[in-house]
């Protein structure tokens, strides 16, 4: 990898500020992503900002929520008790991604901001990609793209966000605190990740920002989460499809219910016309399938990845049936 | 780049090295402090023939960064022998056949140690699950899993 200058921060202020000085740095967390961006030289930064001992890895819950610090490892959050408990589709969703090596490492902002698995975005030449140089095409659309996305896409990116935990967070209304120079803000999770009218800004962070904490409300509903991954291999793989749910049910009819899904757009995907249409209906799967079909009305997929569009349906009423995977 | 002094604590022994940043763990403890034991596979997070252990945690060492780890405690698979005797994991390995060529073996010691000080090594799935981050190309998968099941429960 290219030559880089290394700083070791010890609190946001000092991060932020150092970001705003030089555009050009990357902050290091966990290290998961950026040391193989910047040993495919995707990512070239003169200068690299070691975040990883700064104090913001605190998994809290109280009665607002649950408060996760940027920094929190993501085996870490998985293995919090209130966690399983109160929000079990983030820990089912955290256990499932990676390896325990990563997840030992890896923080939950950087698994929010790591960017797609597409393989012409990693290709270790440089094939046309709008994410990598802006303008060179999409080889994705006219080449391998049976993983690419169904929704959100566009004629310049057709790339999927690969967090599982993100899609969990989406289903449960998370909400991400960002520090920049001016202060802080409050982004909802769902505005966070942008679809790609430019592939190559991935999210709503200004220069000079960061993540440093994600909140989760607290809710009966949440107690109720569940993730359902689906994938060509039992373990240690990106998702085809996945789902977080959460439903409340009374008198064998949906009350409550949210949904989101993985694997098939540029961030995770919540349904919520499905979830409007999903309440009142009588909780079994014909019924569930009937309401959440027009939701896949406005998924456009390409040739070689159509079998998501059936796929998702029936990983939908899977996971709000109950089963689990 | 200027190079940059970092100590780090390999096996109880502090080495302190003149390093650029951009130099992995991985490659400070083989081309640096020359401690071969740990391998490179995929030099890229996805083969866990580089796991170490840091500050008690089973890592991949290939996807960090050395200086990141300035004071750490790192164990390496040199570092799992006690005096003359094999690790008590190194022995079940041995007794089960758990290897061929030998290569991803140093990662999975590792990885097993640790798999089974988390308490993930109650039943096979389980294990199963716990050291999928771990490859093999040799395929010794179910005499890995048995090794790891009989370390984890050595009267059972």
């Amino acid at each position: 990898m290219r030559d880089f200058r290394y700083a070791r921060i010890s609190d946001p202020a000092e991060a932020v500020a150092t970001l705003a000085a030089e555009p050009g740095a990357r902050l290091i967390g966990g290290g998961t992503e950026l040391v193989n961006l910047l040993k495919e030289r995707i990512e070239r930064p003169e200068l690299i900002v070691d975040i990883s001992r700064v104090p913001l890895n605190q998994v809290v819950t109280d009665a607002d929520g649950l408060h996760l610090g940027a920094l929190a490892r993501m085996s870490d959050v998985a293995a919090d008790w209130a966690v399983r408990t109160g929000y079990p589709a983030i820990a089912e969703s955290l256990e499932r991604s990676a390896s325990p090596q990563l997840r030992n490492m890896a923080t939950m902002a950087g698994n929010l901001m790591q960017r797609t698995r597409c393989p012409y975005f990693r290709a270790e030449t440089d094939l046309p990609c709008n994410k990598r140089r802006p303008g060179s095409g999409c080889a994705a659309i006219t080449g391998e793209h049976r993983a690419a996305a169904i929704f959100g896409a566009s004629e310049a990116c057709v790339a999927t966000h690969p967090s599982d935990v993100a899609v969990a967070l989406v289903a449960l209304d998370a909400q991400v605190r960002v520090q920049g120079v001016r202060g802080e803000r409050t982004v909802a999770l769902t505005e966070f990740h942008r679809v790609p009218d430019e592939p190559d800004k991935e999210t709503m962070l200004e220069a000079g920002e960061m993540i440093v904490g994600i909140d989760v409300p607290a809710s009966a509903l949440a107690g109720t989460s569940r993730y359902l991954k689906v994938r060509e291999r039992a373990s240690y793989e990106f998702a085809l499809v996945s789902v977080a749910s959460a439903v409340l049910v009374e008198d064998g009819a949906i009350r409550e219910v949210r949904v989101a899904l993985g694997g098939v757009a540029p961030k995770p995907w919540r349904l919520v016309e499905a979830e409007r249409a999903l309440i009142g209906v009588p909780f079994e799967p014909d019924a569930i399938r009937r309401a959440i079909e027009p939701a896949f009305a406005g998924a456009r997929p390409l040739p070689g990845n159509s079998f998501k569009v059936e796929l998702a349906r029936r990983t939908v009423v899977r996971a709000l049936s109950g089963e689990q995977s | 780049m200027p190079e940059t002094k970092v100590t780090l604590r390999v096996n109880g022994i502090d080495h302190i090295i003149d390093i650029e940043p951009r130099v992995t763990l991985l490659a400070a403890l083989r081309e640096v402090i020359g401690l071969t034991g740990t391998k490179l596979g995929c030099d890229r997070g996805e083969c866990g023939a580089c796991t170490v252990h840091v500050a008690g945690r089973r890592i991949n060492s290939c996807m960090t960064l050395a200086v990141m780890h300035d004071g750490d405690e790192i164990t390496t698979v040199e570092g799992l022998v006690q005096g003359e005797e094999l690790h008590p994991v190194q022995a079940a390995f041995v007794a089960n056949d758990a290897f061929q060529c030998g290569y991803c073996t140093p990662g999975q010691l590792m990885s097993a140690t640790a798999c089974i000080a988390e308490g993930h090594a109650t039943g096979d799935d389980e294990i199963r699950e716990w050291m999928s981050g771990n490859l093999c190309r040799c395929g010794a998968y179910a005499q890995i899993v048995a090794a790891v099941r009989d370390a984890a429960a050595p009267d059972a």
